[in-house]
């Protein structure tokens, strides 16, 4: 279990399931206010290496909040602070020094909204190859080949790459975001409501994308769907008005949560 | 204690069918009790009313059966509200199958009455009643989800078998004194297993409890007491 159940002044049920290869992300007594606004209350959890890892909560419960701590995406918000700590592969994301730009490549993120830079599906897909000073162009067809491939769009768009990206529907645009995220080999990938804005269908085809990519990559999805979450992911974090609740494996979290709760939520009978 | 569904009709559904399968419990129990007052009374018109009573029991497992596949398609339950509606799937059927068996016993209990030679077997009102007692309790704990109700319920199956043993090994002497018995004899053996198998019924309703409560089914090995196979081995004849 996590060591730090018992330091954490919050006290959270925690079973989560093993990966079996060790924690990417530890989040020690993790805290953050916007201004004078406290949005999280020492959250203490473990993001197991591989493993796909759902947070879910009513809406400002704060797990967007700290989806978007983990690779600093918050301090680009004026007035944010934070105590606590972050590891990424033990270190700490905000020591002195700390290059944020390689740490977001190395955990890429997908948005709620799909969006693909006004480019075609080729230079979306090889962005940030191409910044990292990336010219060969065999090696930049490679990846998009491999990333699109990965994102299982390959096939639909094989043949129209150098199409601009907006033409393609809602899911395929999602789905090169998801290219695009892995191009570059991230360790993690943070998802905040990938399929929100998407057809059921769209839905399904990101859900088996998720499936696929669980192994290679570690993921952290926020998700207001909790059939989705119940899906797609090995470990759920609940959280509510800033505080992390419980923290198990998905499939006792959604059959017999260990708090009250977390069942109150997850069966629909919440405020 | 939790609280209610933000949506109203969702809530109203669950009522629903926890109030169904509750009537349909104590349409199970009466039904037993009906069919027991058959084998002290066998009176035909009584008989033919079990018989003709079981299609209520049919009907509101049907009913029961349309409303959870619907829930389950509308609602997408999670959690407690899930094994909710598992619970009453399950359960229901166990209820519809104690109605079955209670019918079985109204008309056997019929067909006795018409046989000229009916060997007085002790302990067979005893049975009903304490199988009609453990079906009431165990309903009682569904009805309250007291999870210790129903693990004493649970435990106490024992009983029921030897019970039952004890019924068999007596019809089994009386068919081998006097072959004119026969036809009795076996009539009176389903009738016992049958409150047996109601016995057993009430048992599964009881683990259903269980994992409604916890998530788990009871996870000891049942208590056995039946031992009818072992008694019709000592006195089977040499040789048979």
């Amino acid at each position: 279990m996590n060591a730090l159940a018992s330091n954490a002044s919050v006290s959270t049920a925690y079973h989560p399931r093993q990966g079996g290869h060790g924690q990417v992300l530890r989040i020690e007594n993790f805290s953050l206010w916007y201004g004078s606004q406290q949005a999280l209350y020492e959250v203490s959890l473990d993001i197991e290496r591989g493993l796909v890892t759902a947070l879910i909560g009513p809406s400002g419960c704060g797990k967007s909040t700290l989806l978007r701590s983990l690779n600093r995406m918050n301090d680009l918000v004026d007035g944010v602070r934070t105590s606590g700590r972050i590891l990424f592969d033990g270190r700490d994301i905000h020591a002195p020094g700390t290059d944020v730009i390689e740490l977001r490549k190395r955990m890429g993120m997908v948005f709620q909204k799909p969006n693909p830079f006004p480019m075609s599906i080729f230079d979306n897909v090889c962005y940030a190859l191409r910044v990292d000073g990336v010219r060969k162009r065999a090696v930049l067809e490679e990846v998009v080949e491999k990333s699109l491939r990965a994102a299982a769009l390959w096939d639909e768009v094989k043949d129209r790459l150098e199409d601009n990206a907006l033409a393609l529907s809602g899911g395929q645009q999602q789905r090169l975001c998801i290219a695009r995220a892995i191009a570059n080999e991230p360790e993690v990938l943070l998802m905040d409501e990938p399929c929100s804005a998407l057809d059921p269908i769209a839905t399904a085809k990101i859900e088996e994308l998720i499936d696929r990519l669980a192994g290679r990559f570690t993921i952290v999805i926020v998700t207001h769907n909790m059939q989705q979450a119940a899906r797609v992911s090995h470990n759920t974090a609940f959280m509510y008005l800033g505080r992390l609740i419980e923290y198990g494996d998905t499939e006792t979290v959604f059959t017999v949560p260990r708090v009250e709760q977390t069942q109150e939520y997850i069966t629909g009978r919440f405020g | 204690m939790l609280h209610e569904h933000t949506v109203k009709t969702y809530e109203e559904d669950l009522r629903g069918l926890k109030a169904k399968v509750q009537r349909l419990g104590s349409l199970a129990t009466e039904q037993l009790e009906r069919a027991m007052a058959c084998v002290a009374h066998p009176r035909r018109q009584d008989c033919e009313a079990v018989v003709r009573d079981d299609v209520e029991l049919d009907r509101l497992e049907r009913e029961i059966d349309a409303d959870v596949l619907r829930i389950l398609a509308l609602r997408q339950p999670m959690a407690v509200d899930l094994r909710e509606i598992i619970a009453a799937l399950r359960i229901s059927v166990e209820l519809e199958r104690i109605g079955d068996l209670a019918s079985n016993i109204a008309k056997r209990s019929a067909a006795l009455d018409a046989l000229a030679i009916v060997p007085s077997v002790g302990g067979l009102s005893d049975l009903g009643r304490q199988v009609r007692r453990r079906l009431e309790r165990v309903l009682v704990a569904l009805s309250r989800r007291d999870l210790e109700d129903a693990a004493e319920v649970w435990r106490n199956d024992s009983e029921i078998d030897q019970r039952y043993t004890a019924i068999f090994r007596e019809t089994l002497t009386y068919m081998m004194e006097d072959p004119r018995t026969i036809s009795a004899g076996i009539h009176l053996l389903f009738i016992a297993k049958n409150l047996e198998r109601i016995g057993d019924h009430a048992t599964n309703i009881a683990e259903m409890v269980s994992f409604l409560v916890t998530g788990r089914e009871a996870v000891e090995e049942r208590p056995k007491g039946d031992a009818s196979i072992e008694v019709s081995q000592q006195l089977a004849p040499p040789g048979s």
